[in-house]
């Protein structure tokens, strides 16, 4: 192919620089099948029906993880019914309200700040203020707001970015017609940004089921049935918490892996998800 | 001047959100005073709303340097941050906490150590040689990676690497700052390959053709061109991974064994996050409690420092 050989130096090099890639990439690979396989090998055999539909008694000496399932569902809707509209509405604050730059740019420094202080942070403020001062004491609902703070971030950044591809000419377009800036808000750019307000819910979503250390000592980590609006007043553990719980505390691992299992599968479903949803986005964009 | 009406295939949902906007006219026009009113509430309304988060950062910061303060001011500066024992409900209580503080500084940059080199080659692998079905296969991998909880991490660490480390090295418990390291590594990865991966893709094409051009093959080209010109934006992924490194409780927990021992390889040591979970369940009101206050308040300083040093590497590598 070429003329003139390469150096022997810059041989070594190439397939030093090539084995080392090669090796990486594999090891990732090797880590997440491991991960994957290992997990599922230990998990689902443990995953029953019985598991699944019932709570734990103590009398009978089962382990259930309905009420874990039940929390996690209330603790999730809990978390997007409050985030969304704050989140949303922040965001469109920042891209069709605010004329002062600098206050723009204290708001986004501000989400940058929120996305990167890390869970056990959240979970230790969430307690003191909740829990403590606000006197809500271990309940989903602490829980949910700790999580409401720590998803503001996400919500506001992927509903900015659609806004931002709202064309500006609806905008004009609608002004033009005589709507008012409310109206043009309500009918033309929220009804565009529906696309970055979904992806920023799976998103979120992923982050809520995924979450323990925020949750450990907001929520608590009982393991009792109770409907929606009760169980937000009292403490209950979610998935991960129970997964904690379990496998630290009690040292029953089955049940750990069978609720590691789930949430993998979870984690699964979650990424594809957010993956052909955003494809369906694109692909309603281009046309 | 933009034509408004044209007739394409995706006019239908414009002309309908334009009629959506028109209908009123009349009416606004009738009630313009009125709608001014209601104009200026929703602006109030959405200002209110963009500053939920400022409010929140400022609560958390008032917060956490209020409660902290306190305890620190009794035990002392330097006793708290530079003593070497951690002993708050022995007769004679000490609130050493440099052996945590030491234990998140060594687990972290053990785990950059060993992540960054993995997942650094990696995105240079996926961003620049793999073939395209790899390169998809493996991006679903690394978001699984990153979307595995925690507690799952720490779970098969606790189950795989504690065993592993006892019976190789052969020491009495395996749960050690290495184990924790090792899960760290593992967890941050993602996160570097991801970063890394969108830094790389953003160089531009021609510097990479004037290099092939030149008679560079394309493995030189990537590490000699590609990841220089990249290479802001992959020192703000280091900086993600040690945030998120320095950040993580759970895994942790789970894996190094949770005891305040200076930090050492193979022995079970206590990082700066355990430190304020294992002890917030049963500390009893008092020096103990506000103790753990201060040792937030110090993770809290450590992770606002690395935060910067991100911002500022993200804004030099959009600078490019």
């Amino acid at each position: 192919m070429q003329s003139h050989k390469l150096s022997i130096r810059r041989r070594v090099y190439i397939g030093c620089m090539r084995a080392l890639m090669w090796a990486a990439g594999g090891l990732t690979c090797a880590l997440v099948l491991f991960l994957i396989v290992y997990i599922l090998a230990k998990g689902l055999p443990n995953l029953s029906w019985q598991l699944l539909s019932t709570q734990p008694s103590y009398l009978e000496d089962t382990v259930g993880i309905l009420p874990d399932i039940l929390n996690t569902v209330y603790v999730v809707l809990c978390t997007l019914v409050i985030v969304l509209p704050v989140g949303v509405g922040a965001a469109v604050y920042l891209t069709e309200y605010a004329s002062n730059k600098k206050l723009v740019a204290v708001i986004e420094y501000a989400a940058e700040i929120l996305s990167g202080i890390p869970s056990i942070i959240y979970g230790f403020v969430g307690m003191m203020i909740f829990c403590v001062f606000f006197q809500m004491r271990t309940s989903l609902l602490a829980g949910s707001l700790t999580l409401v703070i720590m998803n503001l971030p996400t919500i506001m950044r992927t509903t900015q970015e659609s806004l931002k591809t709202v064309p500006q000419s609806y905008r004009e377009g609608a002004f033009g017609l005589g709507a008012g800036k409310w109206r043009v808000i309500r009918t033309v750019v929220l009804p565009g940004c529906v696309d970055g307000v979904i992806t920023g819910c799976i998103l979120s979503v992923g982050r809520i089921v995924g979450e323990t250390a925020a949750l450990l000592y907001t929520a608590g980590f009982a393991h009792v049935i109770h409907g929606f609006f009760d169980g937000l007043g009292t403490s209950g553990a979610t998935l991960t918490v129970a997964l904690y719980v379990y496998a630290k505390e009690f040292g029953e691992f089955e049940v750990a892996f069978a609720i590691a299992s789930i949430l993998l599968l979870l984690t699964l479903v979650i990424n594809l998800t957010a993956t052909l949803v955003g494809h369906y986005f694109k692909r309603r964009r281009e046309q | 001047m933009p034509v408004l009406w044209r007739q394409t295939k995706g006019d239908g949902g414009e002309r309908r959100l334009f009629r959506a906007a028109a209908l009123p006219l009349r009416k606004v026009m009738l009630m313009s005073h009125n709608k001014q009113g209601v104009e200026r509430v929703v602006q109030g309304v959405f200002l209110m709303l963009g500053l939920v988060t400022v409010a929140c950062v400022l609560l958390i910061t008032l917060f956490m340097v209020l409660s902290g303060l306190p305890a620190i001011g009794k035990i002392g500066l330097t006793d708290f941050l530079l003593g070497k024992e951690w002993a708050p409900t022995s007769a004679e209580p000490s609130y050493g906490i440099l052996p945590f503080i030491l234990t998140s500084i060594y687990g972290t940059a053990g785990a950059v150590l060993l992540g960054v080199p993995v997942g650094f080659l990696t995105a240079v692998y996926l961003a620049k040689a793999a073939p395209r079905r790899v390169r998809t296969v493996m991006e679903a991998a690394v978001s699984l990676l990153a979307g595995i909880p925690s507690v799952v991490y720490g779970l098969v660490g606790m189950l795989v690497l504690v065993p592993a480390i006892r019976r190789v090295f052969d020491v009495p418990d395996g749960s050690s700052l290495l184990a924790a390291i090792i899960v760290l590594a593992i967890m941050i990865l993602p996160s570097i390959i991801k970063v890394s991966m969108t830094a790389l893709e953003a160089v531009p094409r021609e510097y990479e053709d004037a290099s092939l051009a030149l008679g560079a093959t394309p493995t030189e080209t990537y590490f000699r061109v590609s990841v220089p010109a990249a290479r802001s934006g992959i020192a703000a992924a280091v900086v993600l991974g040690v945030g998120r490194a320095i950040g993580e409780a759970m895994a942790v927990v789970m894996v190094s064994g949770n005891v305040a021992n200076m930090p050492s390889l193979f022995q079970s040591v206590r990082f700066l996050t355990a430190a304020v979970s294992s002890e917030m369940s049963y500390a009893a009101d008092g020096l103990q409690r506000e103790a753990l206050f201060s040792i937030a308040l110090v993770l809290f300083l450590f992770i606002m420092l690395i935060n910067g040093a991100l911002n500022f590497f993200l804004k030099r590598s959009k600078e490019g």
